[in-house]
């Protein structure tokens, strides 16, 4: 029988001596080089190497990544909030052989510094219930055309990308230098026997956030105001009568220029800059083009140190549309609650 | 069982990037769920669309939460992951592990599931994706004997989880592991037993850097911030200079507030402390020679949470400054919380975020509700209307008498 509420593993029994010893004593870091960062504490110097994964792994995946942490770590390594492993190394004659062995067995080495990090993402088609495109094989892909991005720290400051599979937006995408976003386009579909059977309508009616979804008492059902649905799919998620997939119309767009940290600007959400591209698997050829041509227009015109949102805030989104030759259409311009804020106020722009 | 093909997905095991099919098909080499999952998931890419629903409550005795049902659309056709449920894992502060502790999640996994998992969740648990509902009960049951616990899930406190903190980072202003595995052990029942209106998430991050993304992501933002100045160290700001890095350039003019100053003849570097925001970039471009005040602790800020449904939030500032110290066992923290969550249960629709419930009803409301008092830290810019709800007491205190006479 399970103990109850013991709560997780005690962090303290996963830390190596390195850590222990400087705790809280550390006195700044470096970046040796593209993966490595190196922690030099009052005690001693810690070098952890960043290694970028799937997310979704195997058990043998982590008992192989097991073993090299035993070789070269005394059995003791760490994730990321971004889903990099960091091998915990306190030799640092053991860096560079450790790297030897992680290229030679094909991991990806790198993430550190004016990089780009593994991108945040959802579970798209591998387990999600109302996903608008694949998670793990659009970032395969982008991945793959931006690998020169990862193992190298040439870009003007960090890129940090996440990619929600529906409009949920979950995976962090609203706050990233780029998100990548499953969309729907379409109403759901009905399945009135469906409702008949199993759904609370008035939770459903509710959950409508435009209102666009009506009780039909004579159906014993709902009817749906087209013309008022956004396509966020939150009815689906209240009753699998509401289906929203669509497979010819979903597809993905392209968000650029939010950030998390506080430094130099505020916290700031990521705006839509593409509406739509279509759902080509399996390599998404359309959405890996779109987004190199974003991020080489940045490397070409940003000062050093600015964040995509930074270097767009600085220049003026208009003037972006205009350098990156991006069609400027009514689908960019919010009208959803809080467009407000996004409305020009002042005589002064550019072109 | 006979090798079917999955031409579109083989090619996703092509290029650098390390391949996500290339691991399902690891597992699938050991597992016929993993294999089938292969079977869904070349389909899905066939038709351009999921094959996964949601539905059909799955959990452990005791708990509320921790599993998430989940089946494939066409169980017939793809029996093995008729049932195909995801487990949550509390993780250990930090992402921290020994090889021993991850070789036992491993092999319990190997034992009951798809031998499949996520490291991590975008929450932080330890994601095991994959397995028959006759196996919840047991898994639970081995993982508990281990040492391991089920993380959130629906309407509860979802799993918390913080940035790697004073364990590896110079800039952590208060101990994130620890505010993190003390919090999640006072509030298991509010962790296991959903019981609000819908999900309510804490990070810690150490500084404003926010490695874990709270601001953007999580209804309570606990972010490390100091309240004296930042302390300079001018032996090592020469060095800098001395190494050709400019400092005027690349920290000075990309101060927010431009309080600092760096002199050329002195090559000395000053702070107009009161003038500082300690929005974290001078320090992260020196590390060496720039570092946080002496008076450390954390900003409390509410209501962070993604788009769905009425637009994403961030946090807002709640408490500018509170310690956050283990010797005070996180008391003033977790009362905070306390209030807060009562406040929400009581005022909250379902599932509307507490953020979306503030919004609803107003600041001062809520402000109100859980007796904060108002400082100019909480917001941008005072309000451009004077659309006040005054009440008795300020009426009182505020009006004036036609005859003259005192209030």
């Amino acid at each position: 029988m399970a103990k109850l509420d013991q709560g997780p593993p005690n962090y303290k029994e996963m830390l190596p001596p390195v850590i222990l010893e400087n705790y809280g004593k550390w006195k700044y870091h470096e970046i040796p080089r593209p993966g490595v960062l190196k922690h030099v504490g009052e005690a001693s110097t810690l070098y952890s190497v960043r290694v970028g994964t799937p997310r979704l792994v195997s058990i043998d995946f982590i008992r192989d990544v097991c073993a090299l942490a035993d070789e070269y770590c005394d059995g003791f390594l760490r994730w990321t909030t971004r889903n990099n492993i960091e091998f915990l190394l306190s030799d640092e004659a053991k860096v560079n052989p450790l790297i030897d062995t992680l290229n030679a067995k094909g991991f990806a080495v790198g993430g550190t510094g004016e990089a780009i990090s593994n991108i945040i993402h959802t579970q798209g088609w591998v387990h999600c219930h109302t996903p608008a495109t694949d998670a793990s094989g659009v970032v395969k892909a982008v991945m793959d055309d931006l690998y020169e991005y990862f193992n190298s720290m040439k870009l003007p400051a960090k890129l940090k990308m996440g990619l929600a599979c529906c409009l949920n937006m979950c995976g962090s995408t609203h706050c990233s230098d780029i998100g990548i976003v499953g969309v729907h386009r379409t109403p759901p579909r009905i399945d009135h026997d469906k409702i008949r059977k199993g759904t609370e309508i008035p939770s459903l009616v509710a959950s409508c956030p435009t209102g666009a979804i009506r009780p039909d008492p004579k159906n014993k059902s709902v009817v749906v105001n087209n013309d008022k649905c956004m396509y966020c799919g939150n009815c689906y998620t209240m009753s699998p009568a509401m289906e929203i997939y669509d497979a010819k119309n979903d597809g993905i767009a392209i968000l650029i220029g939010g950030k998390v940290s506080n430094a130099r600007s505020a916290p700031s959400f990521s705006r839509m800059v593409i509406p739509f591209l279509p759902n080509t698997a399996p390599r998404w050829p359309e959405t890996t083009e779109a987004i190199r041509k974003i991020i080489e227009l940045w490397i070409a015109n940003a000062q050093k140190g600015e964040r995509i949102g930074e270097w767009v805030e600085r220049i003026g989104w208009e003037r972006f549309f205009s350098m990156a030759e991006l069609p400027f259409s009514d689908m960019l311009i919010d009208d959803y609650i809080f467009s407000r804020e996004t409305f020009r106020t002042s005589a002064s722009f550019k072109y | 069982m006979t090798e079917k093909k999955t031409p579109l997905l083989d090619e996703l095991e092509k290029g650098k990037w390390p391949s996500f099919v290339t691991e399902i098909k690891r597992a699938a080499a050991k597992n016929s769920a993993s294999a089938e999952l292969l079977q869904v998931l070349e389909r899905s890419y066939r038709e351009r669309r999921g094959h996964w629903k949601h539905g059909g409550i799955v959990g452990v005795r005791g708990y509320g939460g921790g599993v998430i049902g989940r089946y494939v659309d066409e169980p017939h056709t793809y029996p093995n992951v008729a049932e195909f449920h995801t487990v949550r894992i509390n993780q250990p502060s930090g992402f921290f592990y020994n090889t021993k502790t991850l070789r036992t999640i491993c092999d319990l996994w190997e034992k009951h599931g798809s031998g499949l998992t996520n490291m991590h969740g975008s929450t932080g648990d330890i994601i095991l994706l994959g397995c028959k509902t006759e196996s919840i009960q047991p898994i639970f049951d081995d993982y508990s004997e281990a040492g391991f616990d089920l993380g959130g899930s629906g309407s509860c406190l979802r799993t918390t989880n913080c940035c790697v903190g004073p364990g590896r980072c110079e800039f952590a202003c208060y101990d994130t592991l620890e505010a993190c595995y003390n919090v999640t052990n006072e509030f298991m029942d509010e962790l296991h037993r959903p019981m609000w209106p819908y999900k309510s998430k804490i990070k810690f991050s150490g500084c404003a850097n926010d490695c874990t993304g709270s601001i953007a992501r999580s209804d309570c933002s606990v972010i490390g911030t100091w309240r004296d100045s930042l302390i300079i160290d001018q032996a090592a700001v020469k060095e800098y200079a001395a190494k050709g890095f400019d400092i005027q350039g690349l920290v000075c003019d990309k101060c927010p507030t431009k309080c600092l100053t760096f002199n050329k003849e002195t090559q000395e570097l000053s702070v107009v402390a009161e003038d500082c925001t300690r929005c974290m970039h001078c320090i992260n471009k020196m590390p060496k020679a720039i570092t946080a005040g002496k008076e450390k602790g954390a900003t409390i800020l509410i209501g962070g949470k993604s788009t769905i449904v009425q637009s994403a939030f961030m946090s807002w500032v709640i408490v500018p400054f509170m310690k956050m110290e283990a010797e005070d066992d996180y008391e003033e923290f977790k009362d905070l919380m306390r209030r807060i969550w009562e406040w929400w249960d009581e005022n909250g629709k379902t599932r509307e975020r507490i953020g979306e419930t503030i919004y609803r009803l107003g600041m001062t409301n809520f402000l109100k509700g859980i007796e904060v008092a108002p400082v100019p830290q909480m917001v941008f810019r005072p309000r451009a209307n004077p659309y006040v709800f005054w009440n008795q007491d300020d009426l009182d205190k505020s009006g004036t008498a036609l005859d003259g006479s005192a209030l």
